[in-house]
């Protein structure tokens, strides 16, 4: 064996081949068959789409880095399913890319956070989350409330998800700024097309308190209460669990 | 550093500088409406600011043909200032982001500072541009050593090194702007991955060629090291990366993977960013400075290889178990958990080798502050390694994930391996570098010893406290089977440990700026001294090597 090395490290190419060949070993072992074998991901034939208003707000939480502190992924733990909900399925983030599990709970998981709280509690928490929880150490994201939403692109990035699997129709991507504004409007005209394209259990509410004004504070109210809401695949297999 | 550049390369570089330079004037326009255009600008006045520099001595008389009979070291002396300076960025950034979870309102209601847009800063600051930095001066400076070849060419070091500063700029930037693919450790957006594959090319074409030259039959350990580094990690960047812009005018982009297999991904990259980048380059730093500075061979030859091919096989395998007990499939997580266990054997494997070395020399460990810098690193590598391959088991993982366990295991590696392996190696290096017979002040080293020591220890026995708390109050019941704690109840309780953190981290920083004071003195120290030290035997083997041949 050490002839063998001796010889080997003679030989830089082909120190570099064994180097690649030996490496790749693991990753491709553990990684590829998850594209393949059918049962990575269960099917959840009432999964909806995130709406233009929510993908905007996934971006801001992205934006804002909340990943770093707030998991989205319950663990099959029992402290953890009677803390936050049904523990996580692999379909639930079946359309997010990328996804949001997190590594970190300086704050709580949010995977089962949709519809949990009032919109005035979130928007409360989100300008001072001290005002609502005096212990918290999060921080204030009081320029969300002030800084209007960007939704002329939301066609491109609606098109951009569906060039990496996520099933949006022609339909929705022509009409994704109009949507976005119309979930936020709910007297508005554009209202109508949002439960039409999304289904009916969409919120379609002024998520900030204010309509008429699209705001940043809008899209990642909207984006947290749909959390856990776009599938109760979880539910169902909770129950079935337990019976 | 122009200077030393011939005609031919100064044209090169002001070629590639307007090249660069283009590109950054187009991702200004198309990126108009977004900010891509504002990393355009950056991009710009970046490749602006280079090219007054390649001018301002395109002038100068061509450098002579004695050059060539020296290794090239400029572009590893420039690398160890700059890696100095993200030291002291992404620390400082580190006791800032530490500060806030103490005392949330630091962030004075700007969006810029608050803590998910600045702790991309600190993790990146430090691992790339401190550690990366680092990474690339000394595996030049170990590369010309060990093989008794100059480096190939004299542009493609300064293309690497400045290339690679570009990227770190993009990403800082980025974080503040609120740009980041939220995947950790690999926040930068599409354009900034690009060039680093460029750039990384680059890297490893340098070391290839520089190897083909050597005048050694064999390839030393580090360098076995440095190149597993170099190649895996552009394998993981390439992947986990993969991702499709909104449009080429926009920063945004969507990862190709979602869901369960983005996780799996970005945890195969997340944890084999510990293993080649922070691991597999740093035992390459070690392998060649602690025999060095200790005037010991390697312990084991036979070790040495058997680590290598273990720690090059077994943590490609690992990094599922960051994803236990979730969606990923069972198999998956289990095979990632056996793997972490027998990593341990590798890992120790090095360790020991690194600490049997210094037999014989145990009495310079008392007295020469920079050997206790490595000696110490490879103690803290040992530990960190076996916290690790505890951690990836199941049972231990259903506690310590999630919490700050976690956040004290990462420093201890972090602090405690990469910073002190590092440091050590900068002590050595520097005064060899500027032809000294030793640092500015050996008793500035011995005070940023005790600075480093102390504040490691202090962060991470905070982290372990806190961890382990918060771990236990999210499980407890109470007797009516209840959960005993509120998540909020557990805040509370971290609160002066996250107190404790921020001193620890205060006092580790406070060593850095130290570091930097005592490095740059050096430096003055040569510039009005004569060369203290003539390397007389520290030259290329053949003297005549034509470049490029």
């Amino acid at each position: 064996m050490p002839n063998f090395h001796r010889k080997l490290e003679r030989s830089a190419i082909g120190f570099v081949l064994a180097i690649v060949g030996v490496s790749a070993i693991g990753g491709f072992v553990e990684i590829a068959p998850l594209f393949t074998i059918h049962e990575t991901v269960e099917k959840a034939p009432d999964m909806r789409v995130y709406t233009p208003l929510e993908v905007a707000g996934r971006n801001i939480y992205i934006r804002e880095g909340c990943y770093a502190c707030h998991s989205q992924m319950i663990r099959t733990l029992r402290d953890e399913v009677e803390r936050y909900g049904p523990f996580s399925l692999a379909v639930e983030s079946q359309y997010d890319h990328p996804m949001l599990w997190g590594s970190k709970r300086t704050g709580p998981d949010l995977a089962r956070v949709g519809g949990k709280y009032s919109d005035a509690w979130h928007v409360a928490h989100l300008i001072n989350p001290r005002d609502v929880v005096p212990e918290s150490v999060m921080p204030r994201y009081a320029w969300l409330q002030r800084n209007a939403l960007k939704t002329d692109d939301l066609g491109l990035h609606l098109a951009a998800q569906r060039t990496v699997g996520v099933p949006y129709t022609d339909e929705m991507i022509a009409n994704a700024p109009a949507d976005a504004y119309g979930q936020a409007n709910p007297d508005s005209s554009y209202a109508s097309g949002v439960t039409a394209r999304y289904g009916d259990a969409t919120n379609v509410r002024a998520f900030d308190g204010s309509a008429g004004r699209l705001t940043e504070m809008d899209a990642l109210v909207a984006y947290l209460q749909v959390l856990g809401r776009l599938t109760d695949a979880a539910q169902k297999t909770a129950t079935a669990t337990k019976e | 550093m122009v200077s030393g550049l011939t005609v031919s390369e100064r044209r090169l570089a002001l070629v590639v500088s307007g090249l660069l330079a283009v590109c950054g004037l187009a991702m200004a326009v198309v990126g108009r409406n977004d900010l891509l255009g504002t990393h355009g600008f950056v991009v710009l006045a970046f490749s602006l600011g280079i090219i007054a520099l390649v001018a301002s001595r395109y002038l100068d008389p061509e450098p002579s043909e004695e050059r060539l009979s020296h290794y090239y070291d400029e572009p590893t002396k420039v690398g160890i200032v700059l890696a100095m300076v993200w030291a002291v960025v992404g620390m400082f950034f580190g006791v800032w982001v530490a500060a806030l979870l103490a005392w949330p309102d630091l962030t004075f209601d700007a969006a810029w500072a608050s803590f998910g847009r600045i702790r991309p800063v600190h993790t990146s600051g430090v691992i790339f541009g401190f550690g990366g930095n680092a990474l690339i001066a000394t595996s030049f400076h170990v590369l010309q050593r060990t093989t008794r070849a100059r480096l190939p060419d004299q542009f493609s070091p300064w293309f690497v090194l400045i290339g690679y500063n570009l990227f770190c700029v993009l990403a800082a930037s980025g974080y503040f702007m609120g740009l980041t693919q939220s995947k950790e450790y690999a926040e930068p957006e599409w354009y900034a991955d690009l060039w680093l594959v460029i750039v990384w090319v680059v890297y490893f074409l340098i070391y290839i060629r520089t190897l083909q030259r050597r005048k050694e039959p064999h390839i030393y350990v580090a360098n076995w090291y440095y190149m597993a580094f170099i190649l895996v990690v552009a394998i993981l960047h390439i992947v986990n990366n993969l991702a499709v812009p909104v449009s080429l005018g926009h920063a945004k982009s969507y990862s190709l993977f979602s869901g369960v297999q983005d996780a799996m991904t970005q945890w195969w990259y997340g944890h084999n960013a510990v293993a080649f980048f922070l691991t597999a380059g740093f035992l390459g730093m070690m392998y060649y400075y602690l025999p060095k500075r200790a005037g010991r061979p390697i312990f084991s030859y036979r070790l040495s290889i058997i680590s290598f091919w273990g720690i090059t096989f077994m943590y490609m395998w690992a990094g599922s178990h960051h994803l236990h007990y979730t969606a990923l499939p069972q198999w998956v997580q289990t095979l990632g958990m056996t793997f972490s266990v027998v990593l341990l054997v590798p890992s120790w494997a090095s360790a020991g080798n690194a600490l049997a070395t210094l037999n014989g020399a145990w009495h310079k460990v008392r007295d020469d502050a920079t050997l206790r810098f490595m000696m110490v690193a490879a103690v803290f590598y040992g530990l960190s390694t076996f916290e690790g391959s505890f951690m990836a088991i199941r049972a231990v993982n259903s506690l310590s994930h999630y919490t700050d366990w976690t956040v004290g295991h990462v420093h201890a590696g972090a602090l405690g391996w990469v910073a002190m392996i590092t440091f050590g190696s900068l002590y050595a290096l520097v005064p060899w570098m500027w032809k000294q017979e030793r640092m500015y002040s050996p008793a500035l080293v011995e005070v940023h010893f005790w600075l480093a020591l102390t504040g490691t220890i202090i962060y991470v026995f905070a982290m372990w406290n806190s961890g382990i708390i918060q771990g236990l109050m999210w499980r407890t019941y109470n007797d009516s089977g209840t959960l005993a704690y509120s998540f909020i109840d557990s805040l509370v309780a971290m609160h002066p440990y996250y107190i404790a953190r921020t001193v620890g981290g205060l006092l580790f920083f406070a060593g850095a700026v130290v570091a930097s004071y005592n490095i740059w003195m050096t430096i003055r120290m040569s510039r009005r001294a004569e060369p203290a030290v003539q390397g007389a035997a520290d030259m290329p083997a053949a003297v005549a090597i034509v470049p490029g041949e």
